[in-house]
């Protein structure tokens, strides 16, 4: 299994409070990994460093290493908005633009100056098909993307961000604003697109973390305190703080 | 309190109700062998009539577990919990059939008194079967995996007297043929204990499972 994101020594601080502490982990390529812990834990700050998301958050300073393919992503002459063209991120709320279907999905694209028409057509319908979505879109493409269900427009989330051809995807909570029949939708999606890219999840959810992930890393207080195989961390993980936080005695 | 508190309750449940059938299984064990050793077939009819209640006793504790895995989605050591439930509950089923297997024999061999030479290692086998039920689960209740180990190498105490009651067996069936059907039945006798320890040591091994996440083979 190949490292697609190589992480040493990581320490985040919001001004003085240090949210994340020597965090080291390894993304393997084309594996879906879960990040689980209590609220407050660091795991979306962690994932927000994997883009540099939370160079947007005034205070913030960084230390260590994150290697992306061996390339430092926080080197000075990294471009940050390539970064992010090739680590994508969807939220916890679907956050369609307010313009068309078809528009939301050629957004990127068109940013990165694709305008034939022809091309754009053909980004947009693989990406939705890519994104399990273009069967229940493909009549309504001009029409407003906010008129669809929140399944439909998480999936949107990802179409978009798909379009740009992404090699990372970060998804933050992607289900938790949805219903059983959705959350499972954009699961089963969420296994059928590690075969192209490699995907961190973050959830809070455990049994969804067990479903759809290949690695589990457990935080806590800033810290991994256990990363492994989810089968073994859901059935025999090592640290007694991972077993009491998986099997609910926490706090 | 902890936060799963109902969930922690019925889990202790659990565990009352595998002691609960392990007494009984127990119990079946020493009655089936007893009543061979005295040819007692009212004793024996007691054990054959008595399964139904094991078998019930089982299918309500494999029930809970699945009713648990259904509802609570545990997970780590409370899957380890509920999945040795249902495995330890099946080997003392199966147990408890081989006992209803000896009683049935006592009944087969009723009225014809033992001419074979080697009665002695019955109830030697029977002792060591019980005892490993026992210990087996002494080392569940108190998640004991050294007494687990322990308890599973009786089975090779349980293997020799096997062996050596095949030998005896068909020496006396060799020299006396009208002992072979006697000698045909305490075969299957000291087969069926031979394979109720086997079971104690499946439940050796689910005590280790459940205490340490892994799968040992201990016979």
């Amino acid at each position: 299994m190949a490292v697609k994101i190589d992480v040493s020594g990581l320490n985040l601080f919001y001004r003085d409070f240090q949210a994340l502490k020597n965090i080291n982990l390894k993304i393997m390529a084309n594996q879906i990994t879960a990040l689980i812990g209590p609220s407050g834990c660091g795991k979306s700050t962690f994932l927000r460093t994997l883009n540099r998301m939370n160079d947007l958050i005034e205070g913030v300073r960084v230390e260590g290493k994150v290697l992306l393919d061996g390339q430092d992503i926080y080197a000075p002459d990294v471009d940050v908005v390539g970064l992010r063209k090739r680590v994508g991120m969807v939220f916890q709320r679907p956050n369609p633009f307010p313009m068309s279907v078809y528009d939301n999905v050629a957004y990127g694209p068109r940013i990165h100056g694709i305008k034939n028409r022809r091309r754009l057509d053909e980004i947009v319908e693989k990406s939705l098909r890519d994104a399990a979505l273009w069967d229940e879109v493909r009549d309504r493409l001009f029409k407003s993307a906010l008129g669809l269900s929140g399944g439909q427009q998480q999936r949107l989330c990802i179409a978009r961000l798909l379009a740009v051809e992404p090699e990372v995807l970060l998804m933050d909570e992607p289900s938790s604003a949805l219903d059983p029949i959705s959350t499972l939708k954009i699961e089963e999606l969420i296994r059928e697109l590690k075969k192209k890219y490699t995907i961190v999840i973050v959830t809070h959810n455990m049994q969804q973390a067990a479903r759809v992930s290949d690695i589990t890393a457990f935080f806590l207080n800033g810290e991994v305190v256990e990363w492994g195989s989810t089968e073994e961390i859901f059935t025999r993980p090592k640290d007694r703080r991972t077993e009491d936080y998986i099997t609910g005695r926490f706090g | 309190m902890s936060p799963r508190y109902a969930f922690e309750k019925s889990l202790a449940e659990l565990q009352q109700d595998i002691l609960r059938m392990a007494s009984l299984v127990e119990q079946a064990i020493y009655e089936a062998v007893e009543s061979l050793m005295k040819q007692d077939v009212t004793g024996a009819a007691q054990v054959i009539m008595g399964d139904e209640m094991i078998d019930n006793l089982y299918l309500e504790i494999e029930d809970k577990c699945v009713k648990l895995i259904a509802t609570q989605q545990p997970m780590a050591r409370d899957l380890r919990v509920a999945i040795t439930g249902i495995k330890i509950c099946l080997s003392l089923e199966r147990m408890a059939d081989h006992a209803v297997d000896i009683a049935r024999a006592t009944m087969c061999l009723s009225g014809q008194p033992f001419t074979v030479k080697c009665l002695e290692y019955i109830p030697q086998m029977g002792r060591l079967a019980r005892q490993m039920v026992k210990e087996g689960l002494d080392a569940y209740v108190n998640s004991d995996v050294q007494k687990a180990r322990e308890m599973c190498a009786l089975d090779d105490e349980v293997d020799y007297l096997f062996a050596r009651m095949f030998r005896e067996l068909v020496g006396n069936m060799e020299e006396d043929p009208r002992t072979v059907v006697q000698a045909a039945y305490l075969l299957y006798v000291s087969r069926y204990l031979e394979r109720i320890a086997d079971h104690a040591t499946n439940i050796g091994e689910a005590v280790i499972y459940l205490v340490t996440g892994e799968r040992r083979e201990l016979n």
